[in-house]
């Protein structure tokens, strides 16, 4: 059964399925009821289930995240929505020490099957704090899981692969791609589409592996398809935490050369993580160094310089050749 | 506005006087037999033991830390008991006499405090969920928790309420002023027990609020009162009321227990430097225990055998907790990889594989890894 979804109503189409699979499921959140959320990713779902399960919630982040715990402590699944990236972080508190952390503290007597959905990254022209790609956060804390979608496909099957984890999840959201629109396979199973902690060969290729994740993915296909000279692998992540390095390892084992995309910081960045884990397990592979391609180690700039500082198909191009210099 | 507003005393809800007299509120009866009153009293006294063995356990350097309760008995117990059996409470870090009432065993406390598990008891079980370390957490955790009581449809005569435990200092905190507004506008079940023991670490209430803590409520839109912290009836009626309101139907309540904290914040701070010897003399004259046991000696109602009992059977939990203390076995070092994630995670995974390999390499270790 297929049938052509945004990314967007992707999401949406996989939150309804969510809710009718299992009533414990819950929408939390700043204007994710009449309002639909401000990307509409919720849109119709207070309608249909009704503001006992779609809550709109007070204006306060670390509010929605903190009642949400105690909401799976009674054995719901809340699904929260943070609005943007950059409102994450007065919620950090209580995703790090309280959410990542519960399970272990409990000696797994505890469950946290919390969704936290979080629209990020740039390129969308907005202002301070709503373009910011804090994935490298998430991923450096024990207890989380870190995925994020490319593709209408994976937005529909993994946020219900999230809701159904029994694992706190942070799902991330390629806002600037909400409308990129292809074809979704809804009448699959969940149980045989691609697992969420697996990563995708989206473009086979012999000559190089070009890795990117979430909004970077689409860059980095046009990218492989620009470059003409060279046949070029793009992996698409999916999964940051955990990584599903063998995927990663034999395609590079394959191509002899790595180059990473993303559109996170470069210091200390996903990118950073799996160069270093490529390099202790392919190193008599690697034809060249692992070569990364980032945003700038500054705060994301004023959107009339987005263009620049977002890795964009020149830069990754770049990196490609880069690669291909030794 | 003086600098002492927040210390402002109006009528403390009280039922017992620091003299031991019993006297009546208008707004808080209690009916409670006197053995229902000698039970509270054995409360008070093991709970103060348990206590006091744990700080020397600690001074033996059996516990890396000890968190004391010393002087805050009456809030604990006279709000733990007030609890009906599917109540779910939310605790902070020092609620020993909470965590005494809902069946939590000492040694499952010490545990925590030596280091042995994080806090590993099932807080579905008992009704008490883990310690919360990070200030004001639990009030939003209490908060979601009640919000899930509501859409169980278990609010009513038997409803389940839920009580979230903080200090004076948390209310200084985001999260438990976002926790007043999402308890609010949603008029979830939940109470929220404030102990004000004046001192957050070494900064005093006014440091922490210009206006006494139980008037905060008003602001969110539910009612606050402040009660006598170190009358364990007072503490008992009122927080029995306010659990009773919220299970059916009737909204969170503040309840700010005016109390003091006797001894140090934990075992590694020195109250000294900080706070008057006066002010500490001025707290022992209301101790919570004192105060019971003059009730009980001056109407004949628990007699000398009554109160050696209770020393002996003190005794005897203070015997039970150096001994547990003691021989408790230190995790095994692969623990550390346990239940991070309900489902498998292969970092984790080759990680545990690798530092197993890495422990057997040792000579004569098992296959778990030698300590």
């Amino acid at each position: 059964m297929g049938t052509n979804l945004t990314i967007g109503k992707a999401i949406n189409a996989g939150l309804r399925a969510a809710m009718e699979h299992d009533p414990k499921v819950l929408m939390m959140g700043e204007d994710v009821g009449k309002l639909g959320g401000v990307f509409r990713v919720t849109d119709g779902l207070y309608k249909d289930f009704g503001a006992d399960r779609v809550i709109d919630t007070p204006l306060a982040e670390s509010g929605i995240v903190g009642t949400a715990i105690g909401m799976a402590m009674r054995g719901y699944r809340p699904v929260v929505e943070i609005q943007f990236d950059g409102f994450f972080f007065p919620a950090a508190n209580q995703t790090f020490t309280q959410l990542a952390k519960m399970r272990r503290r409990s000696a797994g007597k505890l469950a946290m099957p919390v969704v936290m959905r979080i629209p990020y990254g740039g390129g969308i022209g907005a202002v301070e704090h709503h373009s910011e790609s804090p994935e490298a956060y998430f991923q450096h804390t024990a207890g989380l899981r870190v995925v994020t979608v490319a593709n209408p496909e994976d937005a529909y099957w993994m946020i219900q692969q999230a809701i159904r984890s029994d694992d706190p999840v942070i799902f991330l959201e390629p806002k600037r791609r909400y409308y990129e629109k292809t074809e979704v396979d809804t009448g699959a199973s969940i149980d045989e589409v691609t697992p969420m902690g697996a990563a995708r060969i989206a473009r086979p290729g012999t000559d190089c592996t070009l890795l990117a994740y979430g909004p970077m993915v689409k860059t980095a296909l046009q990218a492989a398809e620009a470059d003409t000279e060279h046949s070029i692998e793009v992996v698409d992540v999916r999964s940051l935490a955990p990584i599903d390095y063998p995927t990663i390892t034999e395609s590079v084992k394959r191509t002899g050369r790595l180059v990473v995309a993303h559109e996170a910081t470069l210091t200390g960045g996903p990118g950073a993580e799996i160069a270093a884990r490529v390099t202790e397990e392919c190193f008599y592979h690697l034809e060249s160094p692992v070569i990364r391609v980032a945003a700038f180690d500054t705060p994301y700039p004023q959107s009339r310089l987005e263009e620049h500082y977002l890795p964009d198909l020149d830069r990754v191009l770049d990196g490609v050749d880069r690669a291909f210099a030794y | 506005m003086s600098d002492t507003a927040a210390h402002e005393e109006p009528e403390l809800i009280q039922l017992l006087t620091p003299e031991g007299e019993l006297t009546e509120h208008p707004d808080y009866p209690l009916d409670i037999t006197a053995e229902e009153i000698r039970a509270l009293y054995r409360d008070l006294v093991l709970v103060r033991r348990v206590d006091s063995e744990a700080i020397t356990l600690q001074r033996q350097g059996e516990l890396g830390l000890w968190v004391s309760l010393l002087g805050q008995e009456a809030a604990q117990i006279g709000s733990g008991r007030a609890l009906h059996e599917g109540d779910m409470a939310f605790p902070s870090y020092r609620e020993h006499g909470v965590a005494w009432c809902r069946g939590i065993q000492p040694k499952e406390l010490l545990s925590m405090f030596r280091g042995a598990s994080n806090g590993g008891w099932d807080p579905h079980e008992h009704g008490f969920h883990l310690y919360t370390i990070v200030i004001g957490s639990q009030a939003l955790h209490a908060t979601g928790y009640a919000m899930g009581v509501q859409r169980d449809g278990a609010v009513g005569e038997d409803g389940t309420a839920v009580i979230s435990y903080f200090g004076d200092g948390a209310t200084s905190q985001g999260d438990t002023n976002e926790a007043f507004n999402f308890a609010s506008v949603n008029n979830a079940p939940v109470v929220f027990f404030c102990q004000n023991n004046q001192w957050a670490i070494s900064e005093p209430l006014e440091r922490q609020s210009r206006v006494p803590i139980y008037k905060r409520a008003a602001g969110f839109g539910f009612p606050g009162m402040r009660v006598d912290g170190n009358d364990v009836l007072a503490c008992l009626a009122v927080t029995r009321a306010a659990l009773d309101n919220a299970r059916t139907g009737n909204g969170p309540t503040l309840i700010e227990a005016f109390t003091y904290r006797m001894g140090a914040h934990t075992t590694n701070d020195d109250p000294t430097r900080y706070r008057d010897k006066g002010e500490l003399d001025e707290w022992k004259a209301k101790d919570p225990i004192l105060r019971v046991r003059r009730y009980l000696e001056a109407n004949g109602l628990a007699d000398e055998a009554f109160f050696a009992s209770i020393e002996e059977e003190a005794d005897k939990v203070g015997e039970t907790v150096r001994s547990q203390c003691r021989n408790m076995p230190d995790p095994e070092p692969l623990d550390i990889f346990h239940e991070v994630y309900a489902e498998p995670n292969v970092h984790i995974d080759q990680q545990r594989a690798e530092f197993a390999d890495y422990l057997s390499s040792f000579e004569g270790a098992g296959a778990e890894g030698g300590r």
